[in-house]
């Protein structure tokens, strides 16, 4: 099962090696992960996505618990939540395809950053299954790199147990 | 008052009640040992090697349950610690390692001397810190200790940057700290220990597993109550002997791979496992698939991560084991059970299975069997020494052999089994403990991973006694590929093993040789005298011998492999393979 994860940390140096090292010595993968600080400075926020059974994230949750530098741990599993993850795509759609492009980008919200003679960047922002999506629905038209910026999550307000 | 870093560094230890510092001074950490030159409160004992400045200091916590303070330089004297710091966490042993560092202007630059000892020890230890600012020293010693010395205890490596210990500032005690992401379970959930009583109510066939959180938590006393008052037999952990007595008529000795024949089979048909701070090591439960297959499984941990890691359990009670069994004790108590009638069949098969497989040995009387050795330091020494050993077959006689009746008397590399273990830490427990017998039991192999030590000893005239069961061979692997290798001996025959007597004098100890079976005895006397030097005693055994009964590895306990039938274990290991 796919977890994501929310690791509230002090914000000091060592501590994402520490949540990484914690994942690589038991041989578990991250899948993504994004940081940043909190509305407290000395915080900051972790959203982990990884992959693992019950025992495996079982493991995870408390080992992220026993470090130090770890203040709270929350896995979203079972919590009602909004989850949402940023890319940017450069696409060099031929010339005929760029007006069908630039339609399917405003069906998913995209907006264009940047925009070259033969490329255009979009940035999209959207769950999991979006983001998917559009890729896939993107990769006809010729894309030439892209960027996600890893899941982040936040409890509705009013978090009920499913 | 304005300090220097060094100034403020030692002034905490003083607060925090050191009295003695292991270490090994080097370019960097030199500001901190001049100020240890004239000072009267702490001494430095200086080893002859940085790993056995940390096994030394962590000998001294486990006799006394205190924290072990090291003291090293930067680089290789920082790495040098590593295998140390390793043993002491697997084992959840208290220390405070301080090392020194580069300049933090230095660090990353691979400058001399330089190692990033805060990101090779960041698995292995606790919590550590880099210290990069003279005013955070005093905070982050004060929560170094805290670490440390509460919750599942464990070491904690501070780096010291030199330019840190030569800053100046004023000093200032933190009386309070506070870490926001450290708040250790000290209690356990009662709803939960209520069920557990109800559980034990309720069994028929019950055993307690003890381990080494019954000895950190100082718990004995309660394992000993709740065993003796609901009449349950206690099986130890290797780590967990001495917390219950070795010799009690509900002691089953230890389990798992070299455990009794009836530990082992108690667990195996037991319905109830009461797991006491243990974490169901690999080489306690065997086959986990198989592990005590009828049991509902109780555990005590104060470490959630402790639960449920290696085997499924029941009833997870998060909590300090001495509180949760007291907790415990006093539900029991109001229960006012028929203990005695109810438990009498399941005492009385035991006693059976006592009879059926009892430990033992062929003894010769031309040839010494290691096992004659240990029992006879058992006897002269009446159990009360403190008892350290190296790792492999001298570890498990030990265990098997010398009856623990008291905790914090049997010191041994458990968890991550460090050869070279057994001798420093017997220093560090004779420093702490200078009354006490302190003997390391140790092969041939062991000693020489940490023989420079001898120094130490001499130099601070500690009496320490190293038992050498000198088989010429590295034994338990011999054992491995006598039994699963077709004998094919590859590099295990040490050869040329040192004139151990003479090495002992070249050191100013006192070196002895037991040959014969009559000899053994007269020696021990003899190292019992000596109370002004270390004495080495060389026992040459019989190299054949092996520690039985053994389970191999990924075999169910109770697939166990006996003396008696050792010429063909073939029909055992089927099971393995």
């Amino acid at each position: 099962m796919r977890h994501t994860i929310s690791v509230l940390v002090e914000n000091r140096f060592g501590v994402l090696a520490r949540v990484a090292g914690l994942f690589s010595g038991r041989g578990f993968n991250i899948e993504s992960l994004s940081v940043g600080e909190t509305i407290d400075p000395s915080v900051s926020l972790m959203t982990i996505v990884t992959t693992g059974d019950d025992q495996i994230i079982e493991q995870i949750t408390k080992q992220l618990n026993k470090l130090i530098d770890v203040i709270k741990v929350v896995d979203f599993m079972d919590i009602d939540h909004v989850e949402r993850e940023m890319v940017l795509i450069k696409v060099a759609p031929k010339k005929n395809d760029k007006l069908e492009f630039l339609k399917l980008a405003e069906i998913f919200r995209g907006r264009i950053v940047d925009s070259g003679p033969t490329t255009f960047t979009v940035e999209v922002t959207g769950d999991e299954k979006k983001i998917a999506a559009f890729i896939e629905l993107v990769k006809p038209f010729g894309i030439k790199e892209f960027v996600r910026t890893g899941k982040v999550a936040i409890a509705r307000e009013g978090i009920k147990k499913k | 008052m304005k300090k220097s870093g060094a100034e403020i560094l030692i002034e905490c230890l003083k607060r925090e009640g050191v009295k003695y510092i292991f270490g090994y001074p080097g370019g960097v950490i030199l500001n901190i040992f001049d100020i240890l030159y004239d000072d009267k409160d702490i001494k430095v004992i200086l080893t002859r090697h940085e790993q056995g400045a940390v096994h030394a200091a962590d000998g001294y916590a486990r006799a006394t349950g205190k924290v072990g303070v090291v003291l090293v330089t930067s680089g290789p004297g920082a790495t040098n610690t590593v295998t140390g710091i390793a043993t002491a966490s697997m084992d959840s042993i208290p220390l405070v390692v301080f090392s020194g560092q580069v300049p933090t202007m230095l660090i990353g630059n691979d400058a001399f001397q330089e190692a990033d000892i805060v990101g090779i020890t960041r698995p292995c230890t606790k919590h550590n810190y880099l210290v990069k600012d003279v005013r955070d020293l005093a905070r982050i010693v004060r929560e170094a200790f805290h670490i440390a010395s509460t919750g599942r205890p464990g070491p904690v490596l501070v780096d010291l940057p030199k330019d840190v210990t030569t800053g100046v500032t004023e000093f200032e005690w933190p009386e309070e700290i506070h870490i926001r992401g450290y708040n250790p379970t000290y209690h356990g959930n009662k709803w939960m220990i209520r069920q557990a009583a109800e559980m034990i109510v309720k069994a028929k066939k019950p055993v307690i597993m003890a381990g080494g959180g019954v000895i950190h938590s100082g718990a004995s006393k309660e394992v000993r109550e709740l065993a003796e008052m609901t009449k349950i037999p206690v099986t130890m952990t290797l780590m967990g002997l001495g917390g219950f007595p070795g010799t009690h008529r509900l002691s089953l000795g230890m389990l798992g791979m070299h455990g009794t024949y009836y530990a082992n089979t108690a667990v195996q048909n037991s319905d109830l496992i009461i797991g006491i701070g243990v974490r169901f090591d690999d080489r306690v439960t065997g086959r986990t698939a198989d592990f005590a297959p009828h049991a509902k499984i109780i555990q005590i941990d104060i470490d959630p991560s402790s639960i449920r890691k290696n085997v499924r359990v029941d009833l997870p009670i998060v909590g300090d084991v001495k509180n949760v069994l007291r907790e415990m004790i006093k539900i029991l108590k109001e229960k006012k059970g028929q203990w005695a009638a109810v438990r009498n069949a399941w005492l009385k098969q035991i006693e059976k299975w006592k009879k059926e497989r009892p430990l033992t040995y062929k003894y010769d009387d031309k040839i010494i069997k290691p096992e004659f050795v240990i029992e006879k330091i058992y006897e002269l020494t009446k159990g009360n020494a403190i008892i350290t050993t190296e790792v492999g077959q001298n570890q498990m006689w030990t265990a098997q052999y010398y009856k623990f009746d008291q905790p914090r008397k049997l010191l041994t590399s458990g968890g991550l089994g460090t050869m070279g273990y057994g001798f420093p830490a017997a220093i560090g427990a004779q420093i702490a403990c200078p009354d006490a017998v302190v003997i390391d039991i140790a092969g041939d192999g062991s000693i020489q991973m940490n023989i420079q030590e001898l120094a130490t000893a001499v130099v601070n005239k500690l009496p320490v006694k190293v038992a050498i069961l000198n088989n010429r061979y590295l034994g338990m692997v011999r054992q491995w590929q006598e039994l699963f290798f077709r004998e094919r001996y590859s590099y295990v025959h040490l050869d040329v093993v040192p004139d151990f007597v003479k090495l002992a004098e070249a050191y100013g100890a006192v070196g002895m040789r037991a040959t014969r079976p009559d000899e053994v005895e007269p020696v021990i006397k003899e190292a019992l005298k000596i109370k002004d030097r270390p004495v080495l005693m060389d026992f040459i055994v019989d190299w054949k011998e092996k520690v039985f009964p053994m389970v191999p590895a990924g075999a169910s306990i109770d697939e166990m492999i006996f003396e008696e039938e050792e010429e063909k274990p073939e029909k055992k290991l089927k099971a393995v393979k």
